[in-house]
C-alpha cells in the first residue's frame, strides 16, 4: 500500500497528492510517469510526476478529473492508500543527459497547457537547480481553471500566463502566445509542450513555421505501462514507437496527432457509461448497454 | 475397470455452455478416476516419461502412490521437483513431452500425467498440505526478477536450500503470464494460481510487487545497495509484435496480449472491474499459437463471432492440438491459407473490415514448415470490428539496457547457459522467455530450475 500524504483541489476537477513511494522517489526523473491502482477492481491510471522529494520517498502527483476512475480517486483523502504505484515508466526527457555546458547556451521555451503544467514544473525545476534559466508559457481555459503559477515562478526565467478566455494575464491561447515571443524577435532554440494532444498539435504546426525544434510528452491509452501491451502505440514518422518504453517524450514534428487522438477516444463510451453508473448509482436501470440495468 | 488402451475420459463442461462463461473447461478428475487412471501405468523401471519432463518429476513414483490412494505422498514426490504442478497439470503439452513418451502410446493411448498430476496438486491445495521448506536459512539473498514461472520456480528451489529470496514483480499481481496471458477458463487465478504461489510463500519466498527494474531500481543497484549476491532474470516475453499493413493502429486493432491483459489480468470481463475491454461483434484472430486460441476463445466467450486467421493449413498450427480442439468445439471459425493484406479504417479511425488475400503452400522454409505463398488475385474483404494481432513478441529492452554487461543476442534475448542458467554478467542468472524467445511455462519452469542450481553452485563455492 501506498499511503497518500496530502490531498488538495489545485481548481476545480484537478487534484494533487503526495504520495509515499521511495523507490519511484528514489529513482525518477523529470520526463516519467508512474501507474497508480487505486483497489482492487480499479484500472491502471497512468499519471505525470509533478514533483518529487527524494529524502522523504515522496512523488507529487496531479490529476484531472476525466472519468468515473479518477473521480473515485477525487475522493480519496490524505492518510488514504493507494493499492499500487508503479514508476518510474518511461525515458527521462533527452535534456537530463544533454551535456550541462551544452544545454546552458541554448534558449528553451517550455509550453504547458491545462495540467500539462504538472509534468512541465519538474523539467523547469531541474533547469534551475542546474543554474538554465528558461521562458515558459503556462495557459489555461480560465483564471479558475490555472495550476502552479507560484510554483512555476520561482523556477522559471521568464514566465509567461495565458488564458483562453482572457480572464487573466495574455489574453488567448498558448500559440497565440508563442507568436507573440517570436514577434518580440525571441529565438529559441528547442520547445518543449505539453498539455492536451489537441494543443500540442497546433504548437507543434506553429512551430515547424517557426523553425524551433519540439519535443511532446504523449499521454495514449495504456495497460501495463512496461512495454508489453502495445496500447499505447503511436505513429513517429515512419515508425510505431510506444510511448511507455520509447517515450513519453517525442520528436513532436513528426507525431501523428489526428491518429494518436482519434485513438484516444477508443474506450469514450465505455467511459462515459461508467461515469453514467458511478454518478446514478444504484438508479441507473438500464439503457446504458453497459450495466445490465434492471433486467 | 478402465479399458487399458485408452485414457479414463475427463469430464469437460459442455461447449455450449462453457462458450458462454469464464468457468474452466476442464473440470478434471475426481479420487476414483484417478486411481483408476493411475493403474495403466506399468512402472517402468527406465521411465521415459521422465526423461519427456523439462523439470524431470519422478512420474512413475508418483503415480504408483496415487494408485494406492496416498495422494499426500504422491504430492510430495512431485514437489521434489515442481513447486506448480496445479499449473503444470492444467497448461503443460504433455502430448510432447511426458506422456508423448510413455510407453503405453505405443499401443493406444498414453497415461494421463497431466491430468493425474493436476489431480494430486488440486488435492493438496483444497487439503492444504505444506510444502517441505528448508529448516533454517543460510543467510544468504537473492534476488528474483519476475514472478512468473521461472521466477516462481526459481524461488521456490533456492528458498528449498536455505537462500532468502525475494522475487521483484514489475505488475500488481503475482504470477506473470499465469495471470496477465493465460485465461480463467484454462487457468483459475485465485482458485489455482494464487493457492499455488501462496505454497511458493510458505516455503519463505518474500514478494515486492510493483517494481519494474530497469526502471524503479536496477540488477546493479540491488547487488550493490541492497545486498543480493546472486540475481535470477525471469522477466518473461516482451513487447507484442504487429504486421506493419495498412491500418493496423486503427480502433478496434489490438495484440493479443492487450486484449488478455485486459481480461486476464484487469479481470474487464467482470463488470465489476473498472478497465473496459472492447467485445466486438465479429473478430479475427490473426495467428496460430497457443496465444491465438486464448485470444479467440476469449473474444467469444465476450459474445463475438470469432474467427482464427492463420496463413498455413491446420496442420502447421502452431498450437496444442487440445487447444485447436476446445476452440473448434466452441464454435471459433478457422480461416486457414489465409492472409490479412490491410485492415480498412473509417473515417472515424475505427476498424471496419480487412482485405485477406488466399495462400497454398510452397517448399518448406528454414523452420521445416512449408512456405505459404500468396494465391494471385484471390483477395477478399471480410466485414469485422475487431481485429487482434497475436504474432509472437520480442524481448523487452528494459533490463538488457540498463544493466553492464549483461549481453544480449542479435534477437536481444538474454545470452545465458542453459544447464546452469549463467549471463555473461558475474552473479547474475537468467532463464525463460527472456532467454529464449516466448516458449511454454514448462521449459520456462526448467530453467527457473536450472538458474537455481547454477547459482547454488555459485554461492556455494564464492
Amino acid at each position: 500500500m501506498y499511503k497518500i500524504l496530502k490531498a488538495e483541489e489545485l481548481a476545480d476537477k484537478i487534484y494533487l497528492m503526495d504520495v509515499e513511494a521511495p523507490r519511484v522517489a528514489k529513482h525518477c526523473q523529470p520526463g516519467q510517469f508512474i501507474i497508480v491502482k487505486m483497489d482492487d477492481k480499479g484500472e491502471r491510471i497512468p499519471l505525470t510526476i509533478c514533483d518529487y522529494d527524494r529524502e522523504a520517498g515522496t512523488i507529487t502527483i496531479v490529476f484531472q478529473i476525466v472519468g468515473a476512475s479518477t473521480q473515485k480517486m477525487a475522493e480519496l483523502k490524505a492518510g488514504d492508500s493507494f493499492r499500487d504505484f508503479t514508476g518510474p515508466l518511461g525515458c527521462a526527457s533527452e535534456f537530463v543527459n544533454e551535456d550541462l555546458e551544452e544545454l546552458k547556451n541554448k534558449k528553451i521555451l517550455f509550453v504547458a497547457g491545462g495540467v500539462g503544467a504538472a509534468p512541465v514544473y519538474p523539467q523547469v525545476k531541474w533547469m534551475k537547480n542546474n543554474g538554465i534559466d528558461v521562458d515558459v508559457i503556462v495557459g489555461s481555459k480560465t483564471k479558475d481553471m490555472l495550476i502552479l503559477e507560484k510554483e512555476m515562478e520561482a523556477v522559471a526565467g521568464n514566465l509567461y500566463v495565458c488564458t483562453d478566455d482572457g480572464s487573466y494575464g495574455h489574453s488567448g491561447m498558448v500559440t497565440s502566445m508563442i507568436e507573440k515571443l517570436a514577434e518580440e524577435g525571441k529565438k529559441y532554440d528547442v520547445c518543449i509542450a505539453i498539455g492536451p494532444m489537441i494543443m500540442m498539435k497546433f504548437v507543434c504546426l506553429l512551430t515547424k513555421k517557426l523553425e524551433i525544434p519540439t519535443i511532446v510528452s504523449m499521454n495514449p491509452i495504456m495497460v501495463d505501462g512496461t512495454g508489453m501491451c502495445g496500447a499505447c502505440r503511436l505513429q513517429v514518422g515512419n515508425e510505431i514507437k510506444f510511448a511507455c518504453v520509447d517515450g513519453p517524450e517525442f520528436d513532436g514534428h513528426l507525431v501523428d496527432f489526428d491518429q494518436a487522438m482519434k485513438r484516444q477516444m477508443m474506450y469514450r463510451t465505455e467511459e462515459g457509461r461508467a461515469m453514467l453508473k458511478l454518478q446514478e448509482g444504484d438508479t441507473h436501470h438500464g439503457g446504458c448497454g453497459h450495466c445490465g440495468g434492471d433486467n | 475397470m478402465a479399458d487399458v488402451l485408452k485414457k479414463v475420459p475427463v469430464r469437460e463442461q459442455d461447449p455450449q455452455v462453457r462458450a458462454n462463461n469464464f468457468e474452466e473447461v476442464c473440470l478434471g478428475y475426481n479420487k476414483e478416476e484417478a486411481m483408476d487412471e493411475a493403474t495403466r501405468c506399468i512402472n517402468c523401471k527406465n521411465a521415459k516419461c521422465i526423461q519427456g519432463c523439462p523439470v524431470a518429476i519422478n512420474i512413475p513414483g508418483f503415480i504408483q502412490e496415487v494408485k494406492a490412494g496416498n495422494i499426500e505422498e504422491a504430492y510430495k514426490i512431485i514437489g521434489q521437483a515442481s513447486a506448480l504442478p496445479a499449473i503444470c497439470g492444467r497448461v503443460c503439452p504433455q502430448e510432447s513431452q511426458c506422456e508423448g513418451k510413455c510407453i503405453r502410446g505405443i499401443k493406444g493411448e498414453p497415461v494421463s500425467i497431466g491430468k493425474l498430476e493436476r489431480f494430486v496438486a488440486d488435492y493438496a491445495l483444497e487439503n492444504d498440505i505444506k510444502p517441505i521448506g528448508a529448516e533454517s536459512t543460510n543467510g544468504h539473498k537473492v534476488a528474483v526478477i519476475g514472478s512468473g514461472p521461472a521466477g516462481l520456480t526459481c524461488a521456490g528451489d533456492l528458498a528449498k536450500l536455505g537462500y532468502e529470496v525475494t522475487v521483484f514483480e514489475a505488475l500488481h499481481e503475482l504470477g506473470g503470464v499465469l495471470v496477465y496471458g493465460i485465461p480463467e477458463f484454462r487457468l483459475p487465478k485465485h482458485a489455482v494460481v494464487a493457492k499455488e504461489i501462496e505454497k511458493v510463500k510458505e516455503l519463505g519466498v518474500k514478494f515486492e510487487t510493483n517494481v519494474v527494474i530497469g526502471k524503479s531500481t536496477t540488477i546493479d543497484q540491488l547487488i550493490e545497495e541492497e545486498g543480493f549476491e546472486a540475481v535470477f532474470v525471469g522477466s518473461g516475453a516482451g513487447l507484442p509484435k504487429f504486421m506493419g499493413i495498412p491500418g493496423e493502429n486503427a480502433n478496434g486493432v489490438f495484440s493479443a496480449n492487450e486484449y488478455l491483459t485486459r481480461s486476464n489480468l484487469m479481470k474487464a470481463f467482470d463488470e465489476s472491474y473498472d478497465t473496459p475491454i472492447v467485445a466486438g461483434t465479429k473478430v479475427a484472430v490473426v495467428g496460430g499459437g497457443n496465444v491465438a486460441m486464448d485470444a479467440a476463445r476469449t473474444a467469444l466467450r465476450l459474445g463475438a463471432e470469432v474467427h482464427i486467421v492463420y496463413r498455413r493449413s491446420e496442420e502447421e498450427l502452431p498450437a496444442r492440438v487440445e487447444e485447436v480442439h476446445h476452440a473448434k468445439e466452441e464454435g471459433v471459425i478457422f480461416d486457414l491459407l489465409t492472409n490479412p493484406k490491410e485492415i480498412l479504417v473509417d473515417d472515424k479511425g475505427y476498424v471496419k473490415g480487412m482485405t485477406v488475400v488466399k495462400m497454398e503452400l510452397g517448399a518448406p522454409d528454414e523452420s521445416g514448415r512449408r512456405r505459404p505463398v500468396e494465391v494471385a488475385g484471390s483477395e477478399y474483404t471480410i466485414e469485422l470490428d475487431t481485429v487482434i494481432m497475436s504474432l509472437g513478441t520480442s524481448p523487452n529492452p528494459l533490463i538488457s539496457s540498463t544493466t553492464e554487461g549483461l549481453e544480449v543476442n542479435k534477437w536481444q534475448c538474454i545470452v545465458a547457459d542453459e544447464e546452469t542458467g549463467k549471463t555473461t554478467k558475474e552473479g547474475v542468472y537468467a532463464g525463460g522467455d527472456a532467454v529464449t524467445g516466448a516458449a511454454t511455462v514448462i521449459l520456462a519452469m526448467g530453467a527457473g530450475k536450472a538458474g537455481a542450481k547454477g547459482i547454488h553452485e555459485y554461492l556455494s563455492n564464492k
